[in-house]
């Protein structure tokens, strides 16, 4: 091995240097972390000095009529060093040593283009996930987010900070979290990256019911279990709704965003969710804050939000529903009917896989809610078409009856990716 | 609130300092090999098996040397794949062209661990490579673990395509 002589070259050379830069059993002491790293390496990459002769196939491989060579190439691994090379045993997160091999970077976008009664063409979203592994336990997840493309006083869009908490593994399947990151409610609300939902426009009622998408600030424990249940709990910045105007107990206007945001009633998020059964994913989620107006001198506001979400694929076949109410207390809110709001989705779905991996999926959705906003129904009929996993081309096609308007038919195109 | 803060940065400093590992490597090697963890070899990545990752996978394979262990017939692989941010480490026993076992041993993202669970791994048993290049059995996803899922079944295809190439 030559880097294992030239290691051992340099550390006699440096005990011959005078005294007093290193003592032997400094040396003896870093030549045994120099050697463990070589066995660490070794053991995940593969030998330093490799056969002349590597284990590869010659040629386009196809399935049917692969040949190899024999042999392959010895790789000494024992059982320690091995499970150090993944990160397990106290040997570190197996990505690397370096800050930039524990970073990664993700993202997702989407452009919009609305056509009928409704024209318009947006580019929607724009964001970058970062994340950083400190070590085993500790983790950073960020995602910041460029919206509608452009920001800036009297600009249409914002730039937004969607997540950025700090997240520690308790073990058992136990993981706490702090900072600012998003609720555990709903369907689209953690998992809303434009390749994993159909429609050009999310769903309303995880708009005006959830108002995705949703994130405080605060702390959260959650844990999963072999047996498909999971559960999230967290405390953490409740909504500012305001009570005048025209978006008066608007749940989706009471957001804060964590921005310089009054603190004075904290709210309390949980969800219990079941996904034992391939293809079926099942929650109950709930929210309780005190006053949602955090208005010092009048009448509380107390707020309960509780709602419930399904999504079942088997083959070609999905289907998702979503149900979510708010019981608001207080005199003010009764007075003008917006007590109780709630809405709800159903959407069906069949997809086919095509040759290369490319996808196409149909869909059909009804929407309705009866919120700040009015009572509105939403029919929606269109299609998804991935020609890879990470990229979709959306068309589909929105019959919008709210009361008191008049109603709208709207086409919307898209596309969006995700990596 | 004081309270729930306090409970809950016990249970922190409390914490063992554990990660999400649902088996060690080594165990999950040599529970496939009688108990005994065999040598251990590596194939090197040529361009045109990079090739075929970029087609399960969407990207090449890195690192581009994988250790496998193979003894009697049995092909065992560990694979990273990252889901949405984070590499998740699963283990691959391949036994006659077929996928006898997938586990993942551990599970780093924050959403997505739904497919550590054997009532979803199990659905990879028995699965082939078909001609086309993918599985021949069906796998369920699971909504919300999308990325996660899509993970696993890319790195389900590389196991049963290693298998094949890499000298027994």
């Amino acid at each position: 091995m030559k880097l294992k002589e030239l290691s051992v070259g340099v550390l006699l050379l440096a005990g011959l240097l005078p005294s007093g830069a290193v003592t032997l059993e400094e040396l003896a002491s870093r030549m045994d972390k120099m050697e463990e790293k070589l066995q660490a390496y070794e053991a995940r990459f593969g030998p330093l000095e490799e056969s002349a002769t590597p284990g590869v196939v010659a040629g386009p491989p196809q399935p049917s009529s692969y040949n190899s060579p024999k042999g392959g190439l010895p790789v000494a691994s024992g059982a320690e060093v091995l499970d150090a090379s993944y990160g397990v045993g106290g040997g570190g997160y197996s990505g690397g040593s370096s800050w930039f091999e524990n970073t990664t970077l993700g993202g997702y976008g989407e452009m919009h283009l609305n056509l009928g009664d409704k024209e318009q063409i947006d580019f929607h979203r724009w964001v970058l996930f970062l994340s950083h592994r400190f070590n085993d336990r500790i983790s950073l997840h960020s995602e910041l987010e460029v919206e509608h493309s452009l920001a800036g006083d009297g600009k249409n869009g914002e730039v937004e900070i969607e997540q950025a908490y700090i997240e520690m593994q308790l073990g058992r399947g136990m993981q706490a979290k702090a900072g600012l990151f998003l609720l555990p409610v709903g369907i689209i609300n953690e998992t809303h990256e434009p390749t994993t939902f159909f429609g050009t426009e999310r769903n309303p009622i995880e708009s005006e019911i959830i108002p995705s998408t949703w994130w405080e600030g605060g702390i959260g424990l959650s844990q999963t279990l072999e047996n498909g249940l999971s559960w999230d709990v967290a405390v953490h910045s409740g909504l500012n709704v305001p009570t005048m105007g025209s978006d008066a107990y608007r749940i989706r206007s009471g957001r804060q965003k964590v921005s310089e945001a009054p603190a004075m009633e904290p709210a309390v998020t949980g969800r219990l969710r079941y996904t034992g059964v391939p293809g079926l994913d099942v929650s109950v989620f709930g929210q309780f804050q005190n006053d949602i107006t955090q208005m010092a001198g009048t009448e509380d506001n107390a707020a309960v939000f509780w709602g419930a979400a399904a999504s079942y694929q088997r083959g070609g076949f999905g289907l998702r529903g979503l149900y979510g109410a708010w019981d608001i207390d207080g005199d003010s809110v009764a007075m003008m009917d917006l007590d109780s709001q709630y809405g709800y989705y159903i959407e069906p779905s069949y997809t086919w896989t095509l040759d290369q991996g490319n996808r196409v999926g149909v869909f059909g959705r009804y929407n309705h809610y009866d919120a700040a906003k009015g009572d509105l129904a939403q029919y929606d009929l269109g299609l998804n078409y991935w020609p890879i996993d990470n990229v979709v081309f959306k068309a589909d096609y929105s019959h919008i009856d709210q009361d008191g308007k008049d109603t709208e038919d709207i086409f919307n195109f898209g596309v969006g990716y995700s990596f | 609130m004081i309270r729930v803060l306090l409970a809950l940065a016990w249970m922190v400093a409390a914490s063992p300092g554990a990660q999400t590992v649902y088996q060690k490597p080594s165990e999950f090697i040599a529970g496939n090999f009688g108990g005994r963890l065999p040598e251990a070899r590596a194939v090197k990545l040529s361009a045109a098996h990079q090739a075929m990752m970029k087609r399960f996978l969407g990207h090449s394979y890195q690192p581009s040397t994988i250790r496998y262990w193979a003894v009697g017939g049995t092909f065992v692989v560990i694979l990273e794949e990252i889901g949405k941010t984070q590499p998740i480490t699963t283990g691959f026993v391949v036994k006659g062209g077929r996928i006898e076992e997938v586990k993942v041993l551990i599970y780093r993202e924050s959403h997505g661990s739904e497919v550590s669970r054997s009532s979803f791994t199990r659905q990879f048993r028995k699965a082939g490579l078909g001609a086309d290049g993918k599985l021949d059995r069906r796998v369920d996803g699971i909504a919300g673990a999308t990325l996660s899922v899509r993970a696993l079944t890319g790195l389900a295809r590389v196991a049963l395509y290693l298998d094949r190439v890499s000298p027994k």
